[in-house]
């Protein structure tokens, strides 16, 4: 396959505005990963922030290698991706590697993967295909159809990893591009009954199916102080150390909670408490402002789109990425679950980052190619 | 119309998203601003931990400068404030400790914020390894060091040096304790209590940065502490071994002073405890130390209070001398027996003519009846507390416990006791130290301090007196004649043939004394008939060199018989270990 000739034109139209956002959000990250795995005993300091580093390199070689094609040959391949997908999906589930106690992780020679968190594009982007082939709202059928091969499918896959955190929110942008979409009115009404109904039924059964240390996150959320030295005490010691930056923070280098070990998870799932630590309040809400951004002009992207798949598929991606700032944000001050999901952009972690930069690089994609070029 | 639909919702996303980030602005607000102060102190509380340095105590030292105390190091488990989440099952395995005492230190460390507290003492060094080595499991978990004693005499001297032990309630509410914690050693008995604020010295402090693992990083400020001051007994701890040797399975107390200053120079209490077995924290070894019926944590030199018998007779004979009833050349009859009214008072032998000398040699029992009759019990009581009977000689080695005052009767304190007129009779028994009469230890070698220095009252100390600085409570205005009579009549008691205390004689030094019996029942039964719990206790007061003297000694051996036989052998060994030790080499 011959690269494309791009159109000068397009150049003119790269969104450098949300690059930027992405460039400087991760770069952030990189410091707090420096600053959080910093070592204090010795000397040696763990290379940690390096392979982000590298990470974040080869995630802008991905913008612009998905930049160079027009999105149309992502909605050609959109089915076929999506079954790769859930190949994929089952495979790792047979001869995965295991971490942490869950299936997530494909050895592919010199570095592993987490195909669930690619899947993550790849189902946007077969929902986008979807509902743009659907003509007006979606009615009984085509909606029952896609809940159960996008919604349901790998739902199942993922938490049987078990990843409940990433198959719950896969679950949410699946209803939530469907929304988009616009459903039947009579269709939400039942719904929401029928949820309303049901939920208490279910509320039994499904806390016995969850995991041992799933049930122990929520008891932990609700009482913190029932398991201090787990769940509870990984909440406590993060709204400790978010709390501790008070208003212009520590200083960078001078938070005390990441690099005395205090929080766990410090680099990964934890890295905004890290980072609220050492620039307090003021600093937060810069970096909120950042996300806040970025999500907007995804939005902004998305309204601009030139056609249904786009606009589906612009959505669903802000969307996604939101609900994973939201969760884990939710997460570090204390105010939702630990679900173990990372911060985008920020989190230590390669595939993450790549896979968020090939969907943010979607959405320049979309947003290059929004005007009908004569 | 999609379309339009489309933008509406989108517009609700961007409305809803904005309001989602203003909550959660609202937190971060709520976190870091208005909560910010608290979530700072408990990070900083997460990571700096105050360690308190105990100051070394000061070492004890004996009159000529044997240490008696050591400092040792000593190690301890204890967990840090704040850490929760512990398996109390494994970690009383570990610490091979019960699981129920654990769970209770544990919930002691959930209201200590500052402290770490202490879960087990006195580890040893395999101890250490073993609980070191998995560590890791127990977050939270120190092994910290300090210092604790060595008595290296162990039991001997143990009721003068005494222990230490955890500080009670009424020492942590000390003003000077404001540095100690519950858990710091301070001294409880003895010494060791007495001089607690010298020897303690003030603790020092370090404040440390700690991971999560209580893994000390660096240290942000150090308060060195400060040793305490030593102190010099006038205790001659080879003394104080001889004495507690003779005493050996026996029970009873002796005290030996120095006529000339006042300076204890040996105490025995016996049965004893040593010292070592409190500091370990064995709290089961002490509780038995409690329990058992020979009460060994009495200090009997000072606690107990005995009929003294025929030692008080020398002091009967003083006064009567000074008050003038009696004279050197006084001649009296004995018959075995006084009769007066419808009673009898006997005497334990037949003497004949009994001179002032012979009363006192042979311990006649009848001449003190006439002289005690010839006194008065109110002039017999006035002359013993002059003598330093009937009342506390506050030497405080007892930590707060009462010393006895011992009981001199006299009309009034008897009208005052039991309402009751005084009997001529009484004052018969008094005057040979029986009936209500009755003395410590300590009181009766002040008495014998007393006639050895001819009635100059000196307080009695425990610490070692500097040269000429030994203080003078008072002298009596008694005779020196009279005194060198009485003081005859004791070298007799050990010297001459029919003396009573001819146990006591030695060849190296002229040792004068007197023994005497403190009855335990009435009666005169002979005293290997009897079962040893209602057998007489054996006195015995002594002095030496009789010309000059330098020690001066009372012994009581509990239910010990006759004093010339229990008590005057144990006197003679310890004079003589004395004199040797302090003669001047002939030049």
């Amino acid at each position: 396959m011959r690269l494309p000739q791009i159109n000068r034109k397009y150049l003119k139209l790269f969104d450098w505005y949300t690059l930027l956002l992405l460039v400087v959000i991760s770069l952030t990250g990189v410091l707090t990963i420096y600053s959080a795995t910093r070592p204090i005993l010795s000397s040696h300091q763990p290379s940690y922030y390096i392979k982000q580093l590298l990470w974040i390199v080869i995630g802008i070689v991905c913008v612009f290698a998905v930049v160079l094609y027009d999105y149309l040959w992502l909605k050609n391949f959109a089915y076929v991706l999506y079954i790769f997908g859930i190949v994929m999906l089952v495979l790792v589930l047979m001869v995965g590697r295991s971490g942490l106690g869950a299936q997530r992780w494909f050895d592919v020679g010199i570095f592993s993967f987490q195909p669930s968190e690619l899947f993550r594009v790849i189902l946007i982007v077969a929902i986008g295909k979807y509902l743009s082939s659907v003509k007006g709202q979606l009615t009984k059928w085509p909606l029952g159809f896609s809940a159960i091969i996008f919604g349901l499918l790998p739902f199942i896959l993922i938490i049987k990893q078990p990843h409940l955190g990433t198959g719950l929110i896969l679950l949410m942008t699946y209803f939530f591009m469907a929304l988009s979409k616009k459903i039947e009115r009579r269709i939400i009404i039942t719904l929401v009954v029928l949820a309303v109904m049901v939920a208490p039924l279910l509320i039994k059964p499904m806390w016995n199916s969850l995991k041992d240390y799933q049930k122990k996150r929520i008891v932990a959320f609700i009482d913190p102080s029932r398991d201090p030295r787990g769940i509870g005490y990984q909440i406590e010691q993060s709204k400790i150390t978010i709390g501790a930056g008070m208003i212009f923070g520590r200083g960078y280098l001078k938070g005390t909670q990441g690099p005395l070990k205090f929080l766990p998870e410090k680099h990964t799932d934890f890295i905004f408490s890290v980072f609220a630590e050492e620039w307090g309040f003021a600093g937060s809400i810069f970096i909120f402002a950042l996300y806040l951004l970025l999500f907007m002009r995804g939005i902004d992207t998305a309204m601009k789109a030139k056609d249904d798949f786009a606009r589906h598929v612009a959505i669903g991606i802000t969307f996604m990425l939101f609900l994973y700032f939201l969760i884990n944000i939710g997460m570090v001050i204390g105010v939702m679950p630990v679900v173990g999901v990372p911060i985008p952009l920020m989190s230590y972690g390669g595939t993450s980052i790549v896979t968020n930069y090939i969907a943010v690089g979607i959405l320049i994609n979309i947003r290059m190619r929004r005007l009908v070029l004569l | 119309m999609n379309r339009d639909y489309f933008v509406r919702f989108t517009y609700t996303v961007m409305y809803s998203l904005v309001g989602v980030f203003v909550l959660l602005g609202l937190r971060l607000y709520y976190m870091q601003i208005l909560k910010g102060s608290e979530y700072r102190e408990a990070a900083d509380s997460n990571r700096v931990r105050v360690v308190m340095l105990s100051a070394p105590r000061g070492i004890i030292y004996d009159r000529n400068g044997t240490p008696l105390v050591m400092n040792r190091p000593y190690f301890y488990a204890s967990i840090l404030p704040g850490s929760k989440g512990i398996d109390v099952k494994a970690l009383a395995s570990l610490l091979e400790i019960d699981e129920v005492k654990l769970q209770q230190r544990l919930k002691k460390e959930e209201k200590a914020s500052f402290n770490t507290t202490v879960l087990k003492e006195g580890l040893n060094f395999q101890d250490v390894q073993r609980i070191e080595a998995r560590r890791s499991d127990f977050p939270g978990l120190i092994i910290e060091t300090s210092l604790t004693r060595n008595y290296v005499y162990n039991e001997v001297g143990s009721h003068i040096i005494g222990y230490l032990g955890k500080p009670t309630k009424v020492q942590l509410q000390d003003e000077y304790s404001e540095d100690i914690t519950p858990d710091t050693f301070v001294g409880q008995w003895g010494v060791e209590e007495l001089y607690d604020k010298n020897l303690r010295g003030i603790p020092g402090k370090q404040i440390v940065e700690v991971d999560a693992l209580g893994r000390q990083l660096k240290v942000l400020e150090y308060i060195k502490p400060e040793m305490g001051s030593n102190i010099t007994l006038s205790i001659d701890i080879e003394l104080q071994s001889v004495a507690e040797e003779l005493f050996k399975g026996k029970t009873g107390a002796l005290v030996a002073l120095s006529p000339n200053t006042g300076e204890v120079l040996a105490l025995v209490s016996l049965p004893s405890f040593d010292p070592n077995d409190f500091v370990m924290g064995i709290d089961s070894d002490k509780w038995a130390l409690l329990q058992d019926k020979s009460k060994p944590l009495i200090n009997r030199a000072l606690q107990s209070a005995y009929p003294p018998g025929s030692i008080f007779k020398p002091l009967v004979a003083i006064a009567g001398l000074q008050e003038g009833v009696l004279t050197p050349d006084l001649d009296l009859f004995c018959n075995g027996e006084l009769e007066y009214g419808r009673w009898s008072f006997g005497c334990w032998k037949r003497h004949g003519h009994v001179s002032f000398h012979k009363a006192l040699v042979e311990s006649c029992d009848l001449y003190f009846y006439e002289s005690g009759k010839r006194l008065g019990i109110d002039r017999i009581e006035r002359y013993a507390k002059d003598f330093g009977l009937g009342q506390r000689t506050n030497l405080g080695i007892i930590a707060g416990s009462q010393e006895r005052e011992g009981v001199i009767p006299s009309t009034s304190w008897k009208q005052k006791q039991l309402g009751k007129p005084w009997f001529l009779g009484e004052t018969f028994v008094s005057a040979i130290g029986q009936g209500y009469v009755s003395v410590t230890p300590m009181q009766a070698a002040v008495m014998a301090s007393m006639i050895a220095n001819n009635g100059v009252k000196h307080p009695i100390v425990i610490l070692k007196q500097k040269d000429g600085e030994a203080q003078v409570e008072k002298s009596l205005n008694i005779k020196k004649e009279h005194f060198l009579v009485v003081k005859n009549a004791l070298y007799g008691v050990v010297n001459e043939a029919g003396g009573t205390g001819s146990a006591a004689r030695s060849p190296l030094v002229s040792v004068a004394g007197k023994t005497g019996t403190a009855q335990v029942v009435r009666g005169r039964i002979k005293t290997e008939l009897l079962k040893e719990e209602f057998r007489d206790h054996a006195w015995f007061i002594a002095f030496a060199p009789y010309d000059n003297p330098s020690i001066a000694l009372s012994i009581i051996v509990e239910h010990g018989g006759h004093g010339g036989s229990a008590a005057a052998p144990i006197a003679k060994k310890v004079i003589e270990t004395y004199i040797m030790k302090n003669s001047q080499p002939p030049s």
